[in-house]
């Protein structure tokens, strides 16, 4: 982008072609007031707040709505600009209920800031006697209030909504003196298509749309902001946590207009669902199990359990026979503890963690295809890419913010979006060509894309020629994949198949966007290299606004696998089975190191089952709901001999441990989260943590020492020195890099600046290699006895096994209970009507949960959320496991429905 | 997260005809996104709807804005901008009570009251058997009337509580 040049009050300034005069302004430091104007939205120009002069132009001009101009001369503070001000002001307030007193927004309000700037007269017009308490579109909601009475029209919510979210929940109704923000006919605010991300509440710059829960809590001159990474998702969100230290409590959760990755921006889960963090049940105290009952120990008593267990355990049936859980919630400082522990102290590889079950075969398969399992581009790139296939991924409710991006890009014009989901998800309304296929047939759907690009000539030869090798592979297996065979099996038409083909194939550059509707299948790794092949053989790999990019779910996955909570590999992706990297390892650890790989979260299971298992130590998992098949995970945990178990709540694993021992939250520790495009972000401590909670990391420490192994760090810092000394992808990252931005990896030394998408002038294996990947059905079809497909999910309002979110008041009021999809024709079938509790039965167990009648799922398919424990999918799930990464088959199985 | 499922009812079948007439609406996302193209097109196809109608059915508007890709916030925003537009059926005949000042002054307050309670209804409602909608309104433009109503199109001007019940009976049913 080329920048211009001009004179702002005398100084000459620099700025973005394209930018208005208030950015330009804003951006060196000269605050001209504005308060319809937010950098994310088309200008408004209604407040009148930000006129400027313009040498040579007639009358002031909103600077919000004017381009700047190379040579420009601007004056923002003239005699008559202040008097304009003034009574604009003036205007606004004789309209406005000024109650600072009383209002949460005291300190943090553009008008009250201007008021006192220009030192207005309050009565210098009459006051327009506002009618308070009128009931709203947002009496009965949660999180959102809305105050008309406040309200100074200026279109900002009403905007944000539309242009940002894209969620087109609310509008201002009337005309005149009657203006109001509303939703469509006025309905309640959570009957509307409102997805509750408080954007509306972010970008108020007065008192009157707020944060419900945080009413009467903290004023800003309360309140201190910690800026820290989001614990929810991958997206990784920057956001203050607004904490009142006094008492020890979070007030409210914030982000800033600019940040990266961001800009801002938050779901419902980040702004509303962080009351977990204080909530009466979270663990205070270290506890024992005696006689089947909990009781209360000290950490001296508690540790010496452990150990003692440990010891013995280790000592009698051999270190194999120990395994530990780590966790993609925790930061990459307690990875990085845990994995060591794991290898150096109890002597196995016996370690993995939740990445198994959702993106085990993204791992496995981009790096065989490419050479490095990761997201290849960036978020920010999304927003440009010209053409966007998203498959398997309900981006809009897991990786919300991403999500939002994508339909901006959609909605801007810019981009063309393909979608491929076997749910009418929310994306699909904006896709140009949606794809209903059926669950675990996205190999056939992928192979016939390659067919047409290749029958019809639109491979990229030289990006082949140059950059791959074993293509003929491919070219022979994709060629029985016509699109009318696949349309057959997918149940789409061969129509859309090949224009979905072309118009990917012809893209200048093509983005493919995917998550666990690709990775959890048996068939997940073929899944991955199918995309991976679809790339390569269009050339949309290592360059920008393409590739192949996996969203991640949980906040921490990445940098749970970049920091080797996994069987076979260290820190970095540094191969366990490989000598040199175990004799590295060895001498940095001072320990001898297994060198034979250890076993994945759903073979520990197993083995515990068959007793080859006895004791495992649990970090922040709960497998007890997130694992497939769980009766059968319920008694491989109660076949041990001990289970150890760290967390901040009595989750339902906790419950079978003989040790529970209590943790710290995200908010109450400083570390590194690492998001789903690579970046390695801070999480800054904003909190004392409750009762005699202890960090993850330091827990570790001290098992490991008193089990005899000298492993003790001064502060979470130290630990990611010793990453960076010993992960080459990390080599460059240390906390005084991390203070603004984070760092994408990978980043070899201090002064790389790290990297923003990968593979670019070669793969990290050298060549892309092309797989030939046939379509193989699912392990388990319909049949007559389990007649209908079942495929898993998560929804927007809640995380994984529903810990957190369940205990936020917010969320648990928008999404109290869980739910099975399923279409109106098999409604009517079934005779059940909304609400209504169905029994859902597969070979493995049997669940009773309500009705939700929907066209999201396709007749014969239904859809249940994995989230809730009086209903957990996971008791029907099949734990069919793709041969290579061992992920479980979560996404499809046969179940029978009863009404 | 719901999401409003709108059933193709018999009733847009009437809109489907008029939405062909107006093609352009159709070309989203870009009349979605563009906020002033968005509503200089949706002005006159919402006065057609209403001319079919009789007024503009939720159901309906939900429908076009499926069809448009305009939000149905917005459409509700513009709906409630204009006075001519109607969300809900009206009367055969519709009362204005002017409330502007120069009438507030002359005691229209208890004009609107009389009629109210005369129909039986509030500000904005019609009656049960659709013969009159009401509504208070601002200045009429006929000041040196005040107090004034309008029926239809007929200005009854120094209205008192008295002349309400006589003006309102020429247009009951009889
Ligand atoms: S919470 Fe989000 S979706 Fe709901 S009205 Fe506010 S901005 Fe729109
Ligand atoms: S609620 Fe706030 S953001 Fe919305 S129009 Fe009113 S003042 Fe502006
Ligand atoms: S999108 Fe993800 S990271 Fe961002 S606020 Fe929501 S849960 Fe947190
Ligand atoms: S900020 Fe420019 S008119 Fe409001
Ligand atoms: S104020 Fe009633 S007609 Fe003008």
């Amino acid at each position: 982008m080329k920048n211009i040049e001009l004179t702002i009050d005398g100084k000459i300034v620099s700025v973005e072609q394209g930018k208005s005069v208030l950015d330009a302004a804003l951006e060196n430091g000269v605050d001209i007031p504005h308060i319809c104007y937010d950098p994310r939205l088309t200008p408004t120009g209604s407040c009148r707040l930000c006129l400027v002069e313009i040498e040579g132009q007639r009358g002031l001009q909103t600077s919000c709505s004017r381009i700047a101009e190379e040579g420009m001369v601007v004056s923002t503070e003239t005699k008559e600009i202040a008097k304009s001000r003034k009574s604009t002001l003036e205007l606004m307030i004789s309209e406005h209920r000024m109650v600072c007193a009383t209002c949460d927004a005291d300190g943090d309000c553009l008008l009250q800031d201007y008021a006192y700037r220009y030192h207005v007269n309050e009565d210098r017009f009459p006051k327009i006697k506002p009618k308070v308490k009128v009931p709203n579109f947002t009496n009965y909601h949660k999180a959102i209030q809305y105050d008309p009475t406040k309200c100074v029209r200026c279109m900002r919510c009403v905007k944000i909504c539309e242009e940002v979210q894209g969620a087109n929940a609310i509008t201002l109704r009337e005309r005149a003196g009657q203006v109001l923000v509303t939703t469509a006919f006025n309905t309640d605010l959570r009957d509307s298509s409102c997805e509750s991300c408080g954007q509306c509440v972010g970008v108020c710059p007065v008192g009157a749309m707020t944060n419900k829960p945080a009413v009467k809590l903290g004023k800003v001159k309360d309140l201190e902001k910690v800026l820290t990474t989001c614990v929810y998702c991958g997206v990784g969100c920057q956001l203050e946590l607004n904490v009142d230290r006094k008492n020890n409590r979070l007030v409210k959760v914030t982000s800033t207009p600019g940040i990266i990755p961001n800009d801002g921006n938050t779901c419902v889960k980040g702004r509303f669902g962080m009351d977990f963090i204080g909530s009466p049940e979270r663990l205070t105290h270290p506890l024992i199990k005696e006689n089947g009952e909990f009781r209360k120990a000290s950490w001296d008593e508690a540790l010496s359990l452990v150990v003692s267990k440990l010891s013995s355990l280790k000592a009698e049936f051999g270190p194999d026979a120990l395994a530990s859980f780590s966790s993609a919630k925790t930061t990459n400082e307690d990875n990085y503890v845990m994995q060591r522990f794991t290898r150096a102290v109890l002597g196995t590889n016996n370690i993995d963690h939740c990445a198994r079950l959702c993106h085990a075969s993204t791992v496995t398969g981009l790096a065989k295809s490419f050479g490095s399992g990761a997201m290849t581009n960036s978020i920010a790139e999304i927003r440009k890419a010209p053409v966007i296939f998203v498959i398997g991924s309900n981006t809009t409710e897991n990786h919300p913010v991403i999500g939002i991006t994508i339909r901006q890009a959609v909605r801007s014009g810019d981009t063309q979006l393909i979608l491929a989901d076997p749910r009418k998800i929310s994306l699909s309304g904006d896709a140009g060509i949606y794809m209903q296929h059926k669950p675990g047939t996205d190999v056939a759907l992928v192979n016939a894309m390659m067919n047409v690009i290749i029958s019809e000539g639109l491979e990229d030869k030289e990006f082949i020629e140059t950059r791959t090798e074993d293509y003929d592979l491919v070219r022979k297996a994709v060629e029985r994949f016509t699109p009318e065979m696949a349309a057959g099996i997918c149940g789409v038409s061969a129509k859309s198949i090949r224009e979905s083909a072309r118009i990917y194939a012809k893209a200048s550059a093509a983005s493919i966007i995917y998550s666990m509707g690709i990775t959890q299948h048996a068939t997940g790794t073929d899944n991955v290299l199918s995309l991976a092949n679809l790339a390569m053989l269009t050339g949309n790999v290592g360059k920008e606004n393409a590739g192949v990019n996996p969203l991640r779910g949980q906040n921490n996955v990445q940098g749970a696998c970049d920091m080797g909570a996994l069987p076979d590999v260290y820190p970095g992706y540094q191969k366990v089975d490989l000598p040199e990297a175990q004799a590295k390892f060895q001498k940095a650890w001072n320990a001898e190191l297994s060198i034979k790989p250890g076993l994945t979260v759903v073979e520990i299971m197993h083995a515990a089952e068959a007793k080859e298992i006895r004791g495992i130590y649990i970090v922040g998992e709960n497998p007890m709901l997130s694992d497939p098949d769980l009766n059968h995970v319920r008694q491989a945990l109660t076949a041990l001999d001990f289970l150890v178990v760290q967390d901040i709540f009595l989750t339902e694993t906790a419950e079978l441990a003989d040790v529970v021992l209590p943790a710290t939250s995200f908010a109450e520790k400083d570390g590194t989260f690492t998001n789903t495009e690579r970046r390695v972000q801070r999480v800054r401590k904003a909190l004392d943590p409750p009762g005699e909670a202890r960090e993850d990391w330091r827990v570790i420490c001290d098992v490991a020492n008193r089990m005899g192994y000298e492993m003790d760090f001064e502060d979470a810092s130290a630990i990611q020195d010793e990453i960076a000394s010993l992960a080459p992808i990390y080599g460059g990252i240390t906390y005084d890099r991390l203070t603004g931005v984070g760092l994408q990896w990978p980043c070899h030394d201090k002064n790389h600046p790290g990297t923003k998408f990968l593979h670019s002038k070669k793969f990290s294996r050298g060549k892309g290699k092309f797989y030939q990947v046939d379509y193989i059905p699912p392990q388990e079809l319909p049949d007559e006895e389990y007649p209908f497909i079942l495929t898993t999910g998560r929804m927007l309002e809640h995380w994984h096994t529903g810990t957190m979110t369940r205990r936020s008041k917010v969320l648990d009021y928008l999404e109290p209970e869980g739910f099975i999809e399923l279409n109106p024709e098999d409604a009517v079938k079934l005779g059940v009507s909304e609400g209504g509790v169905l029994k859902v039965k597969s070979r493995r167990g049997e669940i009773d949960v309500p009705a939700r009648i929907t066209e999201k799922v396709f007749p014969g398919c239904v859809f249940l959320t994995f989230h809730f424990k009086e209903n957990p999918a996971n008791a029907l799930t099949i734990a069919a496991l793709d041969p290579i990464a061992k992920i479980p088959e979560f996404k499809a199985c046969a179940v029978s429905i009863h009404a | 997260m719901k999401s409003g499922t709108v059933k193709e009812d018999p009733g847009v079948n009437l809109a489907r005809g008029i939405l062909e007439k107006h093609q352009l609406m159709l070309e989203k996302p870009a009349v979605g996104r563009d906020l002033e193209k968005s509503q200089e097109l949706l002005i006159p196809l919402l006065q057609d709807i209403q001319d079919a109608y009789g007024y503009l059915p939720p159901p309906v508007l939900e429908w076009v804005s499926k069809k448009t890709g305009i939000p149905i916030s917005r459409m509700y925003g513009v709906i409630t901008f204009y006075s001519q537009f109607y969300l809900e059926p009206k009367g055969k005949h519709t009362i204005r009570c002017c409330q502007g000042t120069a009438c507030h002054v002359k005691g229209s307050q208890a004009i609107g009251e009389a009629i109210e309670e005369y129909l039986g209804v509030k500000d904005g409602d019609t009656t049960d058997d659709m013969q009159f909608t009401f509504e208070s309104v601002q200045c009429l433009g006929t000041c040196f009337l005040a107090p004034v109503i309008m029926i239809d199109n007929d200005y009854y001007g120094e209205m008192t509580q008295g002349k309400v019940k006589k003006v309102l009976e020429r247009y009951s049913k009889s």
